[in-house]
C-alpha cells in the first residue's frame, strides 16, 4: 500500500486518442514543476507517465489519467493514477518483464515505468480493467 | 496533418524535432524520412533532440528504426543534443539505444557523418583537396 497523502488538487485527463497521452506528458509535466521536482525526476515522472498513458490506449482501450500533488510527512511527490475498463491483464508476472510485449511494442512500457517511479501499484482483473498507481517522491 | 520539417544540407538531411511528438507525428516521420533519403541520395541523416524533454520507449524505437532503416538506404544516421536527464531516463527505462551513433551536437554530428564517408567511400580515393577542406572543417 503507498502510503501518500493528498496535498493538492486532482487533475484529470481523459484518454482516447493519441494526442491524450501528449496531454497527459503536459498536465504531469506542470505537476512535477509546481512541486518542485529536480529536472531528472521531472523527466522521469513525464517518461513514465507517457508510457503508462500509451498503454492504457492501446490496451485498456482509453481511460483516464489522474495526476495529484502528495505528501508523505514532510516529503512532496506527484501521484499518477491510471484507469481503464478494458480487457484486464492475464499474466501480470510477463506484462512487468523486460521486453515481452503482446502490442508490437519494445515491451518496456510497464516494467520501465515501474523502474522510473519510487512506488508502483498494479491492480487488474481480466475483463473488468487495469488500474495503475505510481508515485514519485522529491529527492 | 503536422509533419516535422526534413532540411536537406549538402547530402545531408537534418530533422530538428521542436514539438512534443505524437505518436502518429513520429510514425509519419519515419516514412517522411525512408522518402527523402532515396529522393536526395543522401548519405547521412541527423535527428536533433535538444528541445526534446523526454524521449520514451516509442520515440527511441523511432530513432532506432530510422537508424537501420537509413543503413539499408546507405545513409547513416545520427542523433544529436540529447539533454543530460533524458539520458539518465533512457537507460533507466531499458532503452541503451544500442546501434545508434550519438554526437553531443550538430557540428560534431556533422563532422562524424562526414568520417564515416569518407571511410566508406575508402581513403585512397579521397583527393588531397578534399582531405585538406575536411580536416579544416572537423579543428
Amino acid at each position: 500500500m503507498i502510503q501518500a497523502e493528498p496535498a493538492g488538487p486532482v487533475q484529470v485527463q481523459e484518454i482516447a486518442a493519441d494526442d491524450d497521452v501528449v496531454r497527459v506528458r503536459q498536465v504531469v509535466r506542470a505537476a512535477a514543476v509546481a512541486t518542485k521536482l529536480n529536472l531528472v525526476d521531472q523527466t522521469k515522472l513525464v517518461t513514465a507517465a507517457s508510457e503508462l498513458a500509451r498503454n492504457t490506449l492501446i490496451y485498456g482501450g482509453g481511460g483516464r489519467a489522474e495526476v495529484q500533488p502528495v505528501a508523505n510527512g514532510f516529503r512532496r511527490g506527484i501521484r499518477i493514477v491510471f484507469t481503464d475498463d478494458g480487457p484486464g491483464i492475464p499474466d501480470v508476472d510477463r506484462a512487468l518483464t523486460d521486453g515481452y510485449t503482446t502490442g508490437g511494442g519494445l515491451g518496456l512500457g510497464l516494467s520501465g515505468a515501474r523502474r522510473l517511479m519510487d512506488e508502483f501499484e498494479l491492480w487488474t482483473e481480466v475483463g473488468t480493467g487495469t488500474v495503475v498507481t505510481a508515485v514519485k517522491w522529491e529527492r | 496533418m503536422d509533419r516535422v520539417p526534413v532540411l536537406k544540407i549538402g547530402d545531408l538531411l537534418l530533422v530538428s524535432i521542436q514539438v512534443d511528438l505524437e505518436d502518429r507525428l513520429t510514425t509519419q516521420l519515419q516514412e517522411d524520412l525512408a522518402e527523402r533519403i532515396v529522393s536526395t541520395g543522401a548519405h547521412g541523416v541527423i535527428i536533433d533532440i535538444t528541445a526534446l524533454d523526454i524521449v520514451d520507449s516509442f520515440v527511441g524505437r523511432m530513432l532506432a528504426t530510422i537508424a537501420s532503416m537509413s543503413r539499408v538506404l546507405d545513409a547513416e544516421t545520427v542523433v544529436v543534443g540529447m539533454r543530460p536527464a533524458v539520458a539518465i531516463t533512457l537507460v533507466e527505462l531499458g532503452l541503451g539505444l544500442r546501434g545508434i551513433r550519438t554526437a553531443l551536437n550538430v557540428d560534431l554530428g556533422m563532422a562524424m557523418l562526414r568520417d564515416l564517408r569518407q571511410l566508406h567511400m575508402g581513403l585512397p580515393g579521397t583527393t588531397p583537396e578534399d582531405g585538406a577542406r575536411d580536416l579544416a572543417g572537423i579543428s
